[in-house]
């Protein structure tokens, strides 16, 4: 709250508040709001909710947004530098092997500290914009190469998740991870590279069709010199090979440099409009109202784009508890997976197999597909992706491991973590061998979670018979295609629920 | 009938029966919906980037020499195949299949304004985009949308051993991935293909559910070959290709993938392992697809994101490079050499070659020739065939 200006709130009181007040939100209401904002909200969260006005339920998730992880991270995001890697043509295949290696165990570290994250957090929404956000200024580590520079960057997305857009396109534009990612590296003056430049204008703000080849080529010129030092991974502005001429973006001609013309986007309406469209396309529907999207976007640039302010928008507008909205968003591999998590309350001892199982159904945290991102919706789910998920939630929920936990047990004790199983075969061994026993490793750490069907069906705040019921209203956005059958044992119960194509829909 | 006695026939004839004209909508019918995709298509992912030039490699010319001290491979151990190129030792099992003219050899594969980067290159390549241009769907997606399979396939394509889909990407087109046909049909068991919604994203669920639920009771994993299958990852890939090939309900598309090629360092063992990998998995396919009475009708084509750049680097590898060499192999292969070697001593800024065969000819040559189905919409724009196929 401390963060959000005075002049932003009054913005968000006239264009947010409906002239008449809502009724307050139901258990239905409260459910899809947890669920939009956070991952696999409880019965009881979403009862504390219910009686809330639109308005204060959206605040009361604002108010609790944060800008820095709670988690510790891996204890290497706190080396300073040098960053150490095998430089020049001098440096010998193992040096590189082996750097290569080492990039990939922190990686991997570094994916499940952000899958504690988002499971620990106090504020779930929180960490769905900083995912969001990765996902709009994208990049990979499948590039970037240096774990620690892709950590810096959440860090930066997160500060920034719900603090004003601008900031965060400024400072991201500066980010070393997105300086390589782009090649602003590369970008001198003389040989300018224009991808950072496109992408700028593409996809962090205007959206095709706002723009000219000739304001990409100008732009480019004037993010010349945007570098890192390489012994400190930190960015640096190369003077020496910065253009200092007169560049022409968007009708506007000047002597800009970068952060010139970073302001000369954000002064555009149709960057306001284009983050909105992303938003509504996050948080409401596949289908932005236009004009609805217009009425936010220009409060939205004038509060200096105050995120909550769009967001607030957002979360209390009709469009968004509509009831042909309900159930209309496909989960995302991290929602399926964090959601289920938290939802069943179970705590991974380890957390990197489940942001590898996450990866397995398309979604790699930190390493997304291109500079375009996870497109997202429909195209989350193919044959293979669907069966990833389903066969996830067979493992969890399969019947025959209920009673095995003493076989659970022992094996918990054998499953070396994923850094250790990843370092164990040294640089020797082959690709492949390595590859199979990290898998398996992995999967062997799916197994450390248990599962009290009892306990879990006890906490709904139900009498016993009508417990089918009120657990696929807590679990399914989206009318199930086979009701729960009452009868069934607890864990048959949560099983054919979560199995149902509907548990796939947020 | 296969297609070219159904086309023979078509022609002859004065009338065609109502039914046959009938495509769903397409303009397109020089081939019948239900006649479509009886030939099949073997796709083969070299992933990483095979190196073009110590897969065909040019062993007359000094300038490859000069550009490769340490990974040149040397005259005498070239299998030669003109006076100017020859194959990698590892591929010597292929020779045969050159001498009976079923092996083309693709010279020079690439495309203008080429990316360096391994996801996006091979974005470019699965999605038939243009360099600057970012697509979702598949090239092939986009043929089997405007040219559906027929519904009595167990799917449009199966790709095997990868979870990514490729050419088969987006929505809409019926993909299976599977690793091993036994683990596909225990885990389809999950699918549920009932159920209806009035809901866009449920639909799409349950349609994917449908596809799984088809596939499955189609396939089955118990065809006994005499073929005997090399042993390792791509052996076993192949031997799965062959599984769903040998199921009676057809499929348009099968892809495997053959992972590694990305030899920045120590190239010479890791290539030639994976050479001899890639040419005793298609000696097997072959014999298993004569087994099936499939070789005549089946087109087997390799591809990957780029190949490597001709100067060594100092780690006994190669660096990402651009055009590289594929190979198209079948029973209705015209074999030899297409395309050209792009030339060694004209290199780009960043020392790489250029290219002689746009792929996207190559995939014109799979719909236009191959399966008969219109490649302009699916390729986003027109692009010539090559003459690798037999009349």
């Amino acid at each position: 709250m401390k963060s959000l200006s005075i002049s932003a709130l009054i913005y968000a009181a006239f264009i947010a508040f409906p002239a008449v007040a809502s009724a307050p939100l139901d258990y239905d209401d409260a459910r899809h709001l947890l669920n939009r904002t956070g991952f696999g909200a409880s019965d009881a969260e979403i009862r504390r909710m219910v009686g809330m006005t639109r308005e204060e339920a959206a605040w009361s998730l604002l108010a609790g947004t944060r800008a820095t992880a709670v988690t510790t991270p891996p204890a290497w995001t706190n080396d300073a530098g040098p960053l150490r890697y095998p430089r020049g043509e001098n440096a010998s295949d193992m040096e590189r092997k082996q750097f290569q290696q080492e990039q990939i165990r922190d990686g991997l570290e570094l994916r499940g500290w952000w899958l504690e994250e988002m499971l620990a957090t106090p504020s779930p929404l929180t960490e769905r914009m900083t995912l969001f956000w990765h996902n709009h200024f994208v990049s990979s580590q499948q590039k970037v190469k240096l774990a620690q520079l892709m950590y810096r960057q959440n860090v930066t997305l997160r500060a920034h998740a719900l603090g004003h857009f601008g900031d965060l396109l400024h400072a991201i534009a500066r980010d070393p991870a997105m300086v390589i990612y782009l090649d602003s590296a590369q970008n001198r003056k003389g040989a300018p590279n224009e991808n950072f430049a496109r992408e700028l204008m593409e996809l962090f703000t205007l959206g095709e069709g706002n723009y000219g080849e000739q304001d990409i080529k100008d732009a480019a010129r004037a993010f010349t010199g945007w570098s890192l030092d390489r012994d400190s991974g930190r960015f640096v502005f190369r003077r020496f090979v910065h253009d200092y001429g007169s560049k022409t973006v968007l009708g506007r001609s000047g002597y800009f440099d970068g952060d010139g013309v970073l302001d000369i986007l954000l002064a555009k309406v149709e960057t306001a409009e284009f983050i909105t469209r992303k938003l509504w396309r996050e948080f409401v529907s596949a289908d932005p109202d236009e004009a609805e999207v217009k009425k936010i976007a220009s409060p939205f640039r004038d509060s200096r784009y105050d995120i909550k302010v769009a967001l607030e928008a957002l979360l209390v507008s009709d469009a968004f508890y509509a009831k042909e909205n309900r159930g209309v968003l496909v989960k995302s591999p991290v929602d399926l997976v964090v959601g289920t998590l938290k939802q069943f309350d179970l705590k991974p001892g380890e957390p990197v197999p489940f942001a590898v199982a996450a990866a397995a159904m398309g979604q790699n945290l930190f390493s997304p597909p291109n500079v375009k991102g996870w497109p997202g919706g429909k195209a989350w789910i193919n044959t293979s992706t669907l069966l990833a998920r389903k066969a996830f939630l067979d493992r969890l929920f399969r019947a025959d491991d209920a009673g095995a936990s003493m076989a659970d047990a022992s094996t918990r004790a054998m499953t070396p973590a994923p850094k250790q199983a990843l370092a164990a075969g040294g640089v020797q061994e082959s690709e492949i061998a390595r590859r199979i026993r990290f898998l398996r490793a992995m999967e062997r750490g799916l197994k450390s979670v248990q599962f009290d069907s009892d306990a879990w069906l006890a906490e709904l705040d139900t009498i016993e018979h009508a417990r089918a019921e009120a657990a696929t209203r807590l679990l399914l956005a989206y009318a199930p295609q086979a009701a729960a059958d009452p009868a069934s044992a607890p864990l048959a119960m949560v099983r054919q629920i979560v199995l149902d194509a509907a548990y796939q829909l947020k | 009938m296969n297609r070219r006695d159904f086309l023979r026939f078509a022609a002859g004839a004065s009338v065609l029966p109502g039914a046959m004209l009938s495509t769903a909508g397409v303009a397109w019918a020089a081939v019948p919906a239900d006649a479509r995709y009886r030939d099949l298509l073997v796709l083969i992912e070299l992933k990483g980037g095979n190196d073009g030039l110590n897969t065909l490699v040019p062993y007359a010319s000094p300038t490859y020499y000069a550009l490769r001290p340490k990974l040149a491979i040397a005259r005498d151990q070239v299998v030669q195949l003109s006076d100017a190129a020859g194959l990698h030792p590892a591929l010597e099992p292929l020779l045969p299949l050159w001498k009976s003219r079923e092996l083309a050899v693709l010279q020079g594969v690439g495309y203008p304004e080429p990316n360096l980067s391994h996801f996006r290159s091979i974005e470019i390549w699965d999605t038939a985009s243009k360099s600057t241009e970012y697509l979702q769907e598949g090239w092939l997606t986009r043929t089997f949308a405007a040219a559906p399979t027929p519904a009595d396939f167990a799917a449009d394509g199966v790709i095997v051993g990868s979870p990514d889909l490729g050419p088969l990407a987006g929505a809409g087109t019926r993909a299976i991935a599977l690793a091993n046909t036994e683990q596909f049909l225990r885990q389809g068991r999950l699918a549920i293909p009932e159920g209806n919604a009035h809901n866009r994203a449920l639909q799409h669920i349950l349609k994917v559910e449908a596809d799984i639920v088809q596939a499955a009771s189609h396939l089955n994993a118990d065809h006994p070959f005499t073929t005997e299958f090399p042993q390792g990852g791509f052996g076993n890939a192949i031997k799965t290709a062959c599984q769903v090939i040998a199921n009676r309900a057809g499929v348009a598309v099968v892809r495997v993938t053959l992972s590694g090629f990305d030899t920045h360092s120590s190239q010479p063992g890791t290539q030639a392992r994976l050479l001899g990998e890639l040419s005793g998995g298609i000696v097997a396919l072959k014999s298993a697809l004569v087994e099936l009475e499939r070789w005549n009708d089946t087109l087997v084509l390799t591809y990957a994101e780029f190949g490597r750049r001709p100067k060594e680097n100092l780690s006994n590898g190669s660096d990402h490079g651009t055009a590289s060499v594929h190979f198209a192999l079948g029973g209705r292969v015209a074999g030899g050499l297409y395309g050209e070697q792009p030339p060694l001593d004209r290199l780009s800024g960043d020392g790489n070659t250029g290219y002689a065969i746009d792929f996207r000819s190559v995939y014109a040559t799979v719909l236009d020739r191959w399966w008969g189905v219109p490649s302009t919409a699916p390729l986003g724009g027109r692009f010539a065939p090559l003459p690798f196929l037999r009349a």
